[in-house]
């Protein structure tokens, strides 16, 4: 079994991510983090590293694409049947309010499983979930 | 080059390369080049950027932040003013996975500017432009006149202020 797919039976067992995440240099870098509170959420601490304009400061829109981009993906890894590696096909996002620079949270739900492609909704928010600062969607392609 | 878009050209620099430890130098996005209504930038390869630790092969979201940037530059480029537009919506196909270890390119083209909404579109390469990483569109909103107005005066005053600072 290859390591990162060890990483995730592990994540899998014991409701805990952090071995999938420390294995991913990128989810390093932006410092996604997971939790279970009824529900399986993605955080987004505030990190000067994810700043794109610092005079607002706000995170840099890639940074918030890249987050949902990579929660709707760990969302798979942690909640498919069978565990395989999503590769993302495409994506899109609407950044329906500035994202400032400060807690980011970010739920996945999917709306269609199919056998080889999945669709994944994913939401961001900061202050409140009713008033989400970008929302998106994306297919994965389950190998 | 006309005086505007050499303005332009050292806004767009200032903006990937001011603030250190900012997303801009995290990723590592480099600012390559401007011109009315389009815009370049690169990525050189990172471990800091792989998203797949076994392959070597970078990170989605990395490419989304590069092809985000390219096209907001682009979409700033046709403006009469200095300023900035924020994104309204980015939507990215994956044609193809990175080589790990070279660099990716970027490139970002206004299609359609209108009083409200700049319309881009981008796509990301690597060694063959013809052959896309990934293709991109991506809208973004025009802030109002009177807020362009004023980011207008003050993003001169600072680029003035470097010009003599030498």
């Amino acid at each position: 079994m290859s390591a990162m797919a060890e990483a995730a039976h592990r994540a899998r067992a014991d409701a805990d991510l952090s071995p999938v995440i420390e294995a991913i240099p990128y989810a390093r870098l932006l410092g996604i983090r997971a939790s279970y509170r009824g529900e399986l959420l993605f955080h987004l601490p505030p990190k000067p590293g994810n700043v794109g304009n610092p005079t607002l400061p706000a995170l840099h829109g890639g940074a918030i694409g890249g987050f949902l981009e990579l929660s709707g993906a760990l969302h798979l890894v942690m909640t498919m049947d069978v565990l395989r590696i999503p590769k993302v096909v495409d994506f899109s996002i609407d950044y329906v309010r500035a994202g400032r620079l400060q807690d980011t949270h970010a739920a996945c739900h999917v709306v269609r499983q199919g056998r080889k492609l999945v669709n994944v909704a994913i939401q961001a928010w900061q202050d409140s979930r009713e008033e989400p600062i970008a929302t998106a969607r994306a297919h994965f392609l389950l190998e | 080059m006309s005086e505007q878009l050499t303005k332009l050209r050292k806004l767009s620099e200032l903006m990937v390369k001011a603030n250190p430890g900012d997303h801009f130098h995290a990723l590592g996005m480099r600012f390559t080049a401007v011109e009315e209504g389009g815009a370049k930038m690169q990525l050189p390869y990172s471990d800091a950027i792989v998203g797949n630790p076994e392959t070597g092969v970078v990170h989605g979201g990395v490419i989304t932040a590069l092809l985000d940037s390219c096209c907001g530059f682009a979409a700033i480029s046709c403006l009469d003013h200095l300023c900035f537009c924020p994104t309204l919506d980015l939507r990215i196909d994956y044609m193809g996975m990175a080589v790990p270890g070279r660099t990716i390119y970027a490139e970002a083209r206004v299609y359609r500017s209108t009083r409200h909404v700049i319309f881009c579109r981008g796509k990301a390469y690597q060694d063959d432009p013809q052959k896309p990483l990934a293709y991109c569109v991506a809208n973004f909103a025009q802030l109002d006149p009177e807020v362009v107005k004023n980011l207008d005066a003050q993003i001169v005053a600072v680029l003035d202020s470097m010009e003599d600072a030498g």
